[in-house]
């Protein structure tokens, strides 16, 4: 058994320890919102949060997750997360929209260590998260914009 | 205005009556309705056609028959029902078709469902208008048959009738029930382009919302009661076939229920993806490689060159290009190279299947469901229409899940059956090694191309030769796509070539080769753009012509083409100087392309740095696309389509050595970046043309404006992609 918070709820999982919390937030406990694509940390849409940093679910075993807080897209609810997803609706960011979870995630964590980021800081921090549609130009733009709305 | 009388009447009139009075709605209702209305309460959704479904609490829910990729169909197909049945945007609800050739069918595609070639708009934009403006047109029927009063002193606003002489209103939702008893108007009044409310106007996305908080359902995130996970142990090489399982290593592994052979390998079926992962890890097969494909790609480019020097199938010929090339002043010849490409989209391939009394039902992001109605059902030895399919969000496809051997959705059916004792749903997943490794490639294509100049630098003379697989061939498409031996797919962009020439010959070769092929976003068009509007460029440059000038003369009788060309380079600032950048070479291209009935001319800039790698900073982009239905949508595609071709000329090449792919993850197939994304701009040309297509015609103009940008910073022509950059190095 491996006990751990998701969205600030306690779980505890019989699961081998190699499992990777991407599948057990998937698959155990139904938290779909976080994607697989690359398994292997190449593409950044696994993203979740562990004790507030970003980490890549698809390469962090579910042991590494023992006591730990998770928070996945569903659980997100900061104002950072907010003020993103305002901001990826308002300039209707996603096409297929299958990465975006993961790029939200990643924004979230720049923006909390980062609240005016330069689009070079948004490349840098974002860099890891693949989008196959190509909507970057509308994630900086977003990102920009989540970042200003946060001032005012 | 138009008068439209509507051709499908008949059929629907016809239906009706078999069905008998009062069955008509149901008929209509899609999957899910039933489950929908269930929750409503009192009163009937009104349903007056096979797209709309007006439910008393005044919610308009759309049937989109196509795939939502991300293209933006679940909001542009919306807009038009929204326009002509005059409903607030607040009110529509989306929702896919179940799958149904004879409701759903493209209209472009003849009696099949499905989602490609840039069609969805452009087949969908009388029909969904239509399927608004007679929805509309029975609701004030039932205002005017409840107020007695004549239907022409009506009016709607907001999805209420009004009858303003006497100030009485109804919402939708109240007439519903009314509606549903009113006869069907023989023709409606589709409304004129200026009374448009919707259409042209920006529009936002009926999906953003649940795309940015996780709630947005792919196949892949669907969990049935009992669900089971299958992956497939494929062969290391396209045609190997099983010859021995060992299978108690994998069996052993927790959560693992059975391993079968299937067709297509052997699947490893558990509880869940990580089990079913590391049972098909501990799966030990052996493959009898008989006969399977051995390609290496060096040894295929050289036969490809050699081919390249051997007649083909003639695809196009006009005047006599060998006699002109000849007397030309100016003779030019170069060689372009292109190589197998992988869709890659972000959501591997994946569905769901179960298995039932009378049937199944599939959840899948369905790209062709007729198709794959027909592959399920021939494996379980039932009819189409007890395959019921369930389309689901994809995310991301390109042309990958537009599959004529509906590959993907036959495993899991052969699956499925396989373990049919096992009582289970089965979700099939791709890992992202499977999607790189299995094959629906971008044929590898070469061409060799030949021009020629006269004394005044005019262009007298083309000829270009292909040589790469058939994508139609031995498909479903080969009737309709295979002309005289050609495959329309191969030569699309160079067959029809916009420029005046007088003498022009094109010819192909198609070598059979055992590496499964597929359209990849724009198809052809990927490498005819490159090749003929790179090759344009280096005839400008030898007439001692502006490349943008030379390609306007050339397109004098194409205005569509000039019109996005003019306009390209206008908001790019053709001619005037880019500003310098210390440290780096600076340059820019220009290209023009005609696809799937649009056209769109793109600027790339480039600063080229002195180890030869390089940036681009921004493109240019016009398009047009006749009525521009949602011009922030259009924008965006072509925005993807930028950053989808720019993924490909900077990165992108699947090779194979003794017949097995060399890559197999982002890694070694990586894909492009955010810090690798250029500055876009769109610009739309105002048309009130038709709407055509706008997911693909993005993407053809980019790899060509990019290497005539290359070549503008530092005189070196980059012929095969991806770009080679050491070859743009300082002297």
């Amino acid at each position: 058994m491996i006990s751990f918070f998701v969205n600030d709820k306690p779980h505890s999982i019989d699961a081998a320890p190699d499992t990777p919390l991407l599948w057990v937030l998937r698959d155990n406990l139904g938290l779909t919102g976080t994607k697989y694509s690359c398994g292997v940390a190449l593409c950044g849409a696994c993203t979740v949060h562990l004790n507030g940093a970003p980490v890549r679910s698809c390469m962090t075993p579910i042991s590494a997750a023992a006591g730990q807080k998770i928070t996945t897209i569903e659980g997100a609810k900061s104002k950072a997360v907010k003020a993103l997803q305002d901001a990826w609706v308002k300039l209707d960011v996603p096409q297929c929209g299958y990465c975006q979870s993961g790029q939200i995630m990643s924004a979230a964590a720049l923006l909390a260590r980062n609240p005016h980021p330069t689009d070079a800081d948004i490349d840098a921090a974002l860099d890891g998260n693949l989008c196959r549609c190509a909507t970057y130009q509308r994630i900086r733009a977003a990102v920009h914009q989540a970042a200003r709305s946060m001032k005012g | 205005m138009d008068k439209i009388i509507d051709p499908t009447r008949r059929k629907f009139l016809k239906t009706s009556a078999t069905l008998g009075a009062g069955l008509t709605i149901a008929f209509y209702l899609p999957v899910g309705a039933a489950r929908m209305m269930a929750g409503q309460g009192a009163g009937k959704p009104f349903a007056p056609n096979a797209f709309i479904r007006i439910a008393p609490d005044d919610t308009v829910t759309v049937i989109v028959k196509h795939l939502e990729m991300g293209q933006g169909v679940n909001t542009g197909l919306p807009t038009l029902v929204a326009e002509e049945l005059d409903v607030p945007w607040e009110k529509i609800r989306v929702e896919s078709a179940p799958a149904d050739a004879k409701l759903y069918n493209n209209l472009l595609w003849g009696p099949m469902q499905g989602t490609g070639g840039s069609t969805a708009m452009a087949n969908s934009f009388d029909q969904m208008r239509r399927a608004g403006a007679t929805a509309r047109a029975m609701l004030i029927a039932a205002a005017a048959d409840n107020w007695k009063v004549d239907a022409s002193t009506l009016a709607t606003q907001n999805g209420m009738v009004l009858h303003r002489a006497s100030g009485r209103k109804a919402s939708y939702g109240k007439l519903a029930d009314k509606a549903a008893t009113m006869p069907q108007p023989a023709e409606v009044t589709l409304k004129s382009a200026q009374d448009f409310k919707y259409i042209g106007k920006q529009f936002k996305r009926t999906d953003s919302k649940a795309k940015s908080d996780g709630s947005a359902l792919f196949a892949s995130d669907l969990r049935l009661p009992g669900q089971l996970t299958a992956l497939i142990a494929r062969p290391p090489l396209f045609g190997a076939k099983v010859k021995r399982i060992q299978a108690d290593k994998a069996k052993a592994v927790p959560g693992v229920r059975a391993v079968v052979e299937v067709p297509r390998g052997v699947a490893v079926i558990a509880t869940d993806f990580w089990s079913a992962k590391k049972g098909r890890d501990a799966l030990q097969v052996e493959w009898d490689e008989t006969g399977a494909e051995r390609v290496s790609s060096a040894a295929q480019r050289e036969h490809y060159l050699e081919l390249l020097k051997q007649p083909g199938m003639v695809a196009r010929n006009e005047g006599d290009a060998a006699k002109a090339l000849g007397e030309s002043t100016k003779k030019l010849e170069a060689t372009f190279e292109f190589p197998y490409l992988a869709h890659a989209p972000m959501e591997p391939i994946n569905c769901v299947v179960k298995l039932k009394e009378n049937g199944c039902e599939i959840w899948a992001g369905s790209q062709m469901q007729t198709g794959d109605q027909a592959t399920a059902a021939k494996i379980l030895g039932i009819q189409p229409e007890q395959v019921q399919i369930h389309t689901m969000l994809a995310g991301g496809s390109f042309g990958r899940r537009a599959n004529p051997t509906s590959d993907y959705i036959a495993e899991a059916v052969s699956v499925a059956k396989a373990v049919s004792h096992l009582n289970a749903p089965i979700r099939l997943m791709w890992t992202r090694e499977d999607d790189i490794h299995g094959g629906y490639y971008r044929p590898m294509f070469v061409h060799a191309v030949s021009g020629g100049l006269d004394e005044q630098g005019n262009l007298v003379t083309w000829s270009q030769r292909l040589v790469g697989q058939s994508i139609v061939a031995g498909t479903a498409f080969e009737g309709g796509m295979v002309k005289d031996g050609i495959d329309m797919t191969s030569v699309e962009g160079v067959s029809n070539l916009a420029y005046k020439i007088p003498n022009l010959h094109v010819e192909l070769h198609s070598p059979k080769l055992g590496v499964p092929v597929l359209w990849w976003r724009s198809v052809g068009h990927t490498h005819t753009a490159f090749s003929t509007e790179v090759f344009i460029d280096e005839l400008a440059v030898a007439a001692g012509k502006d490349p943008y000038e030379f390609r306007r003369s050339l397109l004098a009788h194409q205005p569509r083409h000039i019109g996005v060309l003019e306009l390209a380079a206008a908001k790019a600032g053709w001619g005037k100087p880019l500003a310098p950048k210390s440290g780096v070479r600076r340059g820019r291209g220009i290209a023009v392309h005609e696809s799937f009935h649009s056209f769109t001319a793109e600027v790339a800039e480039v600063s080229v740095r002195p180890d030869g790698s390089f940036s681009v900073d921004r493109v240019v982009c016009a398009v047009d696309c006749g009525v521009a239905v949602n011009p922030d949508q259009i924008g965006a595609q072509m925005e993807g389509g930028i950053g989808f071709a720019l993924s490909a000329a900077l990165h992108s090449a699947i090779t194979f050595k003794d017949g097995r792919v060399e890559q197999s993850n982002f890694n070694d197939y990586p894909l492009l970046r955010i810090s690798e994304m250029p500055q876009v701009e769109v610009h739309i040309v105002p048309s009130q043309a038709a709407p055509t297509g706008v997911g693909e015609p993005g993407v053809p103009p980019l790899a060509p404006a990019v290497a005539n940008a290359l070549f503008a910073a530092t005189g070196k022509r980059l012929r095969k992609l991806p770009f080679e950059t050491f070859e743009l190095r300082s002297a």
